[in-house]
């Protein structure tokens, strides 16, 4: 049986009309298509990458220059559009140190222990990436909001949560909280633990282990996760949407005000709409650019 | 005793690692720790790093009390299969490290470690990163870094299992004289039986958890305390119902009474040595036996086999042998 398998195995390849040298040298890469195929791929890739990003990028920088400079600059001036920008870089800061404390401890967890539940929480983490930033938002209602669980006992003690900013940060924290985790955690695997036993059996305690050995071996991961989570946290609309009242100049972070304003009448605001979108892609296009610089660094380790 | 271990139990959930061990080891000696894949080896080393702890048991290094102390409180070098090399960090600061949490002073460590570096032939390569090490030097690292904190027991574990034959065999005579220079008490685990019949001391040979027997080198390949050490420590066959070791196996031209009549069926010549495989008619215990025995090329020619040829075999003076259990 094996025998006639392999003989019409070879003979289906002895029919072949392509020369077999070129299919079977396994020295030599195989050519990647014939120029027209490259073309026509390249050509796909690039008018799909366009339609989809750089058009309606494109149109957001046409809008906000669209009457000059003097309205942008008019724009920048609002101190509506100031403090939504403070505020949105407030909370992304607060929530990307909270993020990656918590991250490099989950991940130093999970790789390193063995514990019940190991699994759940490895799982669990990755929520935040699958559920829909409004369920995070409304989630948070059911439990800080004045009729969620903890609200009453939070109210009386003359602490407010919801439609304030710590119910921005908390929404903000959740939804940016896989990024560091993903990052640090398979860099944390490769490297094993043999390097931490070592620095152990050369008198090192744990702070010392983990300032000289672990943090500079998840270095580049970490930076990249943090970037990752700043753009995240900086871009956050659906989760703090809901859990904002979305005031100007209290509880209004940049993405909010965007949305707010484009809504409202007038040519002034509209403005300041794009304007405020203009800097969130500065920004957006800024990351990039530095997570470009971290990758190669990062895959290099 | 430098180090003693005593009534150590440890478990992996249903596996049992160790089962009951008690060891003794003098301070100054090189003590290789032999035994199968599984056998309980590694984690009696990791044990007395402070790498793993025992179930039950207790372990001393130099009259302390050390079960429950951690590694970094034991005076304890621990070297790695695979290094465990501090990636970012140069050769020189790897060898640096533990000067550098003991705080030392700049010059101290700087000469210390240019020593080290000069003892294990690395001083030119101070400056590279252990990536750009191959991995016989980085090994070589990996034991100065260890040594730089002047530990007084030194642990390795299959210390030339990842490198390739070669530099291994380099490698093993190399710790041996650096031991003679060294003299501090040393342990390392492996499986290869050659390695430890040809650095140490004292071997301990390890299986199921639990230890076979202790001994030096010469007693353990004479006088082994039982089947699995014999088996473990060099070539066996079965010669008339006991267990021999081939070049212990007597080829004779003539009957003599205490020989069995036996017919060669196969030789083979591996490079110096020639080996016979034969067929035994059955001797005192009418058992029929398919021993191998390991000749020298000029006594296959002296004696002229060849497959066919009919001889007499016996265990020549003095060789150990142990009933087939």
């Amino acid at each position: 049986m094996t025998d006639t398998s392999v003989k019409l195995e070879t003979s289906a390849g002895g029919d072949d009309s392509r020369p077999p040298v070129l299919v079977r040298s396994p020295r030599r890469k195989p050519p990647s298509g014939s120029p027209v195929t490259r073309w026509i791929l390249r050509i796909l890739a690039v008018g799909y990458v366009l339609g989809l990003v750089a058009l309606p990028v494109g149109t957001v920088i046409e809008h906000t220059f669209e009457n000059g400079l003097e309205p942008v600059l008019e724009s920048l001036r609002n101190p509506d559009l100031q403090s939504a920008a403070r505020l949105g870089v407030f909370v992304a800061v607060i929530s990307v140190v909270i993020n990656t404390v918590f991250g490099v401890g989950i991940s130093i967890l999970i790789v390193r222990y063995r514990f019940p539940g190991r699994r759940l929480l490895n799982a669990i983490i990755d929520l935040p990436v699958s559920i829909s930033p409004i369920v995070v938002g409304i989630a948070l209602i059911f439990v800080y909001g004045s009729g969620g669980w903890f609200g009453p006992a939070l109210t009386s003690m003359g602490i407010q949560i919801i439609f304030a900013t710590p119910a921005l940060i908390l929404a903000t924290v959740i939804v940016a909280l896989p990024l560091v985790v993903r990052e640090v955690i398979p860099v944390l695997e490769e490297a094993g633990t043999e390097q931490d036993q070592a620095a152990q059996s050369l008198g090192a305690n744990a702070f010392q282990r983990f300032v000289r050995i672990t943090l500079p071996t998840i270095k580049w991961a970490l930076a990249y996760g943090v970037v990752l989570s700043l753009a995240r946290s900086l871009g956050e609309f659906g989760a703090v949407r809901v859990v904002s009242g979305s005031v100007a100049g209290e509880s209004q972070t940049l993405t909010l005000f965007v949305n707010d304003s484009y809504q409202e009448f007038g040519a002034q605001a509209e403005q300041d709409a794009f304007t405020a979108a203009f800097l969130l892609m500065c920004v957006a296009v800024l990351f990039i650019v530095i997570i470009a610089l971290l990758r190669p660094k990062e895959q290099t380790k | 005793m430098s180090i003693a271990v005593t009534g150590i139990n440890k478990r992996f959930g249903d596996f049992v690692a160790l089962s009951d061990v008690d060891l003794e080891v003098p301070t100054g000696r090189l003590t290789a720790l032999l035994g199968p894949s599984g056998g309980g080896k590694s984690t009696l080393l990791r044990i007395i790093a402070g790498l793993e702890f025992p179930d039950t048991g207790t372990v001393e290094i130099e009259g302390v009390h050390a079960t429950w102390l951690p590694p970094q409180k034991r005076s304890v070098g621990f070297v790695f299969q695979h290094y465990a090399a501090f990636k970012h960090l140069s050769v020189y600061r790897n060898v640096a490290f533990g000067l550098e949490i003991r705080k030392k002073p700049k010059a101290e460590i700087r000469k210390r470690v240019m020593e080290l570096l000069e003892l294990v032939h690395l001083e030119q390569f101070a400056d590279r990163l252990p990536s750009q090490l191959s991995g016989g030097q980085r090994q070589r690292m990996a034991l100065a870094r260890a040594l730089a904190v002047q530990p007084e027991v030194l642990l390795l574990d299959e210390p030339f299992g990842a490198l390739d034959a070669q530099v291994r065999k380099e490698l093993r005579d190399w710790l041996r004289n650096l031991h003679d220079e060294m003299h501090v008490t040393t342990i390392f685990v492996t499986h290869d039986q050659e390695e430890a019949l040809e650095v140490s001391d004292e071997i301990v040979v390890i299986n199921g958890g639990k230890i076979e027997q202790t001994g030096s080198p010469d007693d353990l390949y004479d006088k082994p305390a039982n089947d699995f050490v014999m088996k473990f420590l060099g070539p066996v066959t079965t010669l008339d119902g006991r267990l021999v070791r081939p070049h212990d196996i007597e080829v004779l031209r003539a009957a003599e009474s205490d020989a069995v009549g036996a017919t060669v069926t196969k030789l083979t010549r591996v490079g110096f040595e020639v080996r016979a495989e034969l067929r035994t008619a059955g001797g005192r215990s009418g058992e029929v036996s398919e021993p191998w025995v390991q000749l020298t090329r000029s006594q296959a020619e002296a004696l002229a086999l060849e497959p066919g040829r009919e001889v007499w075999l016996r265990t020549s003076s003095a060789p150990q042998t142990l009933a087939v259990s």
